[in-house]
């Protein structure tokens, strides 16, 4: 069996699902569902004070069945990202985070030198830790050396459906990884996620590409037949690619010749 | 009293538990994370935290998103 395996833990899906941005909570159910993931991750707000009519996220996650991974969006510094990490621990009893240190506004690119420094710190406070990242192959390998359980570089910034922006920064990344790589981010479409684990991925996160498509129920189905698509033909070992054709049937034996 | 909670001003009569602070806000205790004063809290010590003037206390819990934001 084919599983995907993050520090101490074992997964057989492949495709991890964010929580944002769905038009109501029946709907992240149902796309949770068909997406066929097993581990979801969630945002750390305060708490409303004033207003306690509101449902709680945890209303709609069945914890026994998807296993819940904090993340620190919206952080940009590594000491907002750190005090974040430790709230979400609290908070769902799971030292694991995804770890976000955002360095600009526009693009929400990361900012690489506060990401590593939380990281640093989150592992030596015995954190799983599992940093959203550039797809840069040095900040990457600088991750591991930090104590990353995972690296997750971004396809295209997030949000922007973009698809894999750079190839063969995957590729290399992939070369030299000895953690889980997660493509984290930039997925547009089927087809992206089915290239981000054609390349070698060990996973790939999505939120968006899910919850902003028009009926993100069969998106969530499309996602999750992709990544197992992808994972099945990288496995497979594609056909190297030629200038030329190279006829599959044989030339001896036409008729007429 | 004066706390500051959730990065306001809040009055409470006087000193109290975390647990009995998050009761008076009909908060669950299961759903959330409490920081006080900058220290994260572990969810056995809510009955032994006393929340006094001054203090400052975040209450946080999950919610939707994935990225960014």
């Amino acid at each position: 069996m084919d599983l995907l395996t993050i520090a101490d833990k074992t997964f057989t899906s492949r495709l991890i699902v964010g929580t944002g941005k769905y038009s109501s909570p029946a709907v992240m159910v149902r796309a949770h569902e068909a997406s066929g993931a097993e581990m979801i991750t969630v945002a750390v707000r305060r708490v409303n004070i004033t207003d306690r009519t509101k449902e709680s996220l945890l209303d709609y996650i069945d914890t026994s069945k998807y296993f819940l991974l904090p993340n620190t969006a919206g952080c940009y510094t590594a000491e907002e990202a750190v005090r974040t990490a430790r709230l979400g621990r609290e908070a769902g009893l799971s030292n694991w985070v995804k770890l976000e240190v955002i360095g600009d506004e526009r693009t929400l690119f990361p900012d690489n030198e506060q990401l590593l420094e939380a990281t640093r710190q989150l592992v030596r406070e015995g954190f799983v830790v599992l940093p959203y990242t550039t797809d840069d192959p040095v900040v990457c390998r600088k991750l591991e050396d930090a104590g990353a359980a995972a690296i997750m570089p971004l396809g295209a910034p997030i949000g922007s459906g973009l698809g894999i922006q750079n190839v063969n920064n995957l590729r290399i990344i992939r070369e030299f990884a000895r953690v889980p790589l997660i493509v984290d981010a930039g997925v547009g479409t089927a087809s992206d996620a089915a290239l981000a684990m054609e390349l070698g991925a060990d996973a790939v996160l999505m939120n968006t590409a899910i919850a902003g498509a028009q009926d993100p129920v069969a998106m969530a189905e499309a996602m999750n037949l992709a990544v197992r698509a992808g994972r099945f033909a990288f496995l497979a070992g594609r056909i190297d690619r030629r200038m030329y054709a190279n006829a599959s049937s044989p030339v001896a034996g036409l008729v007429g010749r | 009293m004066r706390i500051t909670l959730n990065g306001e001003p809040y009055d409470l009569a006087g000193p109290l538990s975390v647990t009995a602070l998050l009761g008076q806000l009909q908060i669950d205790p299961r759903r959330v994370a409490v920081e006080h004063n900058r220290i994260v809290l572990k969810r056995g010590s809510f009955d032994a935290t006393l929340v006094a003037e001054g203090d400052e206390v975040e209450i946080v819990n999950f919610v939707g998103g994935g990225d960014g934001n």
